[in-house]
């Protein structure tokens, strides 16, 4: 009997060494730096600005994001290929991975934090999963009046457990209220302009914007007032202009929401909008460097960090909101694809794409602080977008 | 001196085609080029096509999805663009010669 019983107790002893042995720590200090070369992710802490581990097999990381869940433990990596792998950034591991499309382009979680949703190009529509285990939820393929498949770009969550998404190819606009995740309520704003390529919540949950490809302007949809139905905002803000060449589409994920003022990128001009968001009317133009890519405000919103697209992209200038000038321009290196605040400011972390590093910046004195190496790093996502929304 | 540089030059386009048979043809971009076109294709191209190239917002551009295109046409789609699309024109960055280039390696598969 005696001899029976010394195995559970072995095993119990080694268990609670294993615990005493592995240091607790939170997770607000940490994130997560893309690697598109390697299809890897760094795991870092802004605190001591180190890396502490790197999570590899996550497939084809162009244009990946990431989302994190509500204890800000785990990431929802979204990979080009299809994939969703969930990461633990604790235990520096994949916890689960699904192909879950040919090819896919972000996603988003829902505000109880139980849902994962992809937006999906081939083929094109959303797919909802379980954020616990990643089995699918709900299914919902993007398909216009003409029973067209349709390349879905602009997920975000909005309050009332709900996601809303932009359709690429046929112009639409889509909100799905995931209260009974089974069965997803759909509606649906057809005709909202020509070929919706991002999209973007205000802070609030309340205006969803999808920027337009195919013509100057922004769809509005406030989701307080649905029956109004979609706007048209900014329409022909270049009406007349020849539009330049765009090398790579500006994201607007980081749209500058800046108390009244939104700051956003022209699509195709060396221009950053300023939008009056009390009457949706452009109230100012800022000139610079080349065509904004990422226009994003530190979190006290005083100044606002616009990287740029090909061939400008070894640039970065920093706008004083108050004044809508150009205070500093920096030149980080080769192919800057993304800034990334830390929770209150103080440091900014810049991707440097073709320059393997991210740099990392005093956000009041524009000093470089320090740099770490990456594999051709693109996005860099610090935990505390687990507590906002839309992001 | 000018015989001489031709020489080295006769050498390296004989190593080129020891080594590259099929890519070392006279107006092939050299070799530190070709590393920058490639990083472009991947890196640059791979923004909207995908850094596998089997596509996003671009089409894929996979040796599977180029098979029976004109390799003049997809020059010229590099070089012009394509009306209507988001593709631009990149003959501000490239030449003719290196267009042709990148559509040999596409059709191919990239290295």
């Amino acid at each position: 009997m005696r001899r029976y019983l010394i195995l559970p107790l072995l095993l119990f002893q080694l268990f609670l060494t294993g615990c005493a042995t592995a240091p607790q720590r939170g997770t607000g200090d940490l994130g997560v730096i893309i690697e598109r070369a390697t299809g890897s992710i760094q795991v870092v802490e802004t605190t001591h600005r180190t890396r502490l581990g790197q999570v590899t097999g996550l497939g084809d990381l162009s244009h990946a994001s990431i989302n994190y869940s509500r204890d800000a433990r785990y990431a929802y990596v979204f990979g080009r290929d299809g994939g969703l792998t969930k990461v633990d950034l604790l235990g520096m591991r994949i916890v689960k991975r699904v192909m879950q499309s040919g090819n896919s382009i972000g996603g988003a979680i829902s505000q109880d934090g139980r849902l994962v949703a992809v937006a999906n190009y081939t083929p094109g529509g959303i797919k909802v999963f379980d954020a616990e285990t990643l089995d699918l939820v709900a299914d919902i393929p993007a398909i216009d009046r003409a029973g067209k498949s349709s390349k879905v770009i602009g997920l975000v969550d909005v309050p009332g457990n709900r996601f809303v998404f932009s359709l690429f190819d046929s112009g639409e606009i889509w909100v799905a209220d995931m209260r009974t995740p089974s069965k997803p309520a759909v509606a649906k704003f057809l005709n909202v302009g020509k070929e919706p390529y991002d999209a973007m919540i205000t802070a609030d949950g309340r205006y969803y914007l999808a920027g337009l490809f195919g013509e100057d302007g922004l769809a509005l949809l406030d989701l307080w007032n649905m029956e109004a139905g979609v706007k048209r905002v900014l329409n022909g803000y270049g009406k007349g202009e020849q539009k330049l060449p765009v090398y790579k589409m500006p994201h607007l994920e980081g749209w500058a929401a800046t108390g009244n003022e939104l700051l956003v990128p022209a699509v195709g001009r060396h221009e950053v909008l300023v939008i009056d968001q009390n009457n949706w009317n452009e109230v100012g133009r800022i000139p610079v460097h080349g065509q904004p890519v990422f226009v994003v405000a530190r979190p006290d919103n005083r100044h606002v960090w616009v990287n740029f697209a090909f061939p400008d992209n070894d640039t970065v200038q920093v706008i004083d909101v108050p004044s809508r000038t150009i205070i500093k321009t920096l030149k980080p290196g080769k192919a800057v694809l993304h800034m990334e605040f830390t929770p209150r400011g103080e440091q900014v972390w810049v991707s440097v794409r073709d320059d393997d590093k991210v740099e990392i910046y005093d956000t009041e004195t524009f000093a470089k602080i320090s740099d770490l190496h990456a594999g051709k790093p693109s996005g860099i996502f610090f935990t505390h977008r687990a507590h906002r929304t839309g992001l | 001196m000018p015989n001489k540089s031709r020489r080295i030059r006769c050498a390296g386009t004989l190593l080129l085609a020891i080594f590259f048979p099929c890519l070392a043809w006279a107006d092939s971009p050299s070799p530190p080029r070709q590393a920058e076109l490639l990083n472009l294709v991947r890196q640059d191209c791979g923004s909207c096509h995908g850094l596998r190239l089997n596509g996003g917002l671009g089409l894929p551009l996979t040796p599977a999805a180029l098979d029976g295109k004109s390799p003049d046409a997809l020059k010229d789609a590099i070089l012009h663009g394509r009306n209507g699309t988001a593709m631009p024109p990149w003959n501000p960055f490239l030449t003719e010669d290196e267009a042709r280039w990148i559509v040999q390696m596409l059709l191919k598969g990239l290295p």
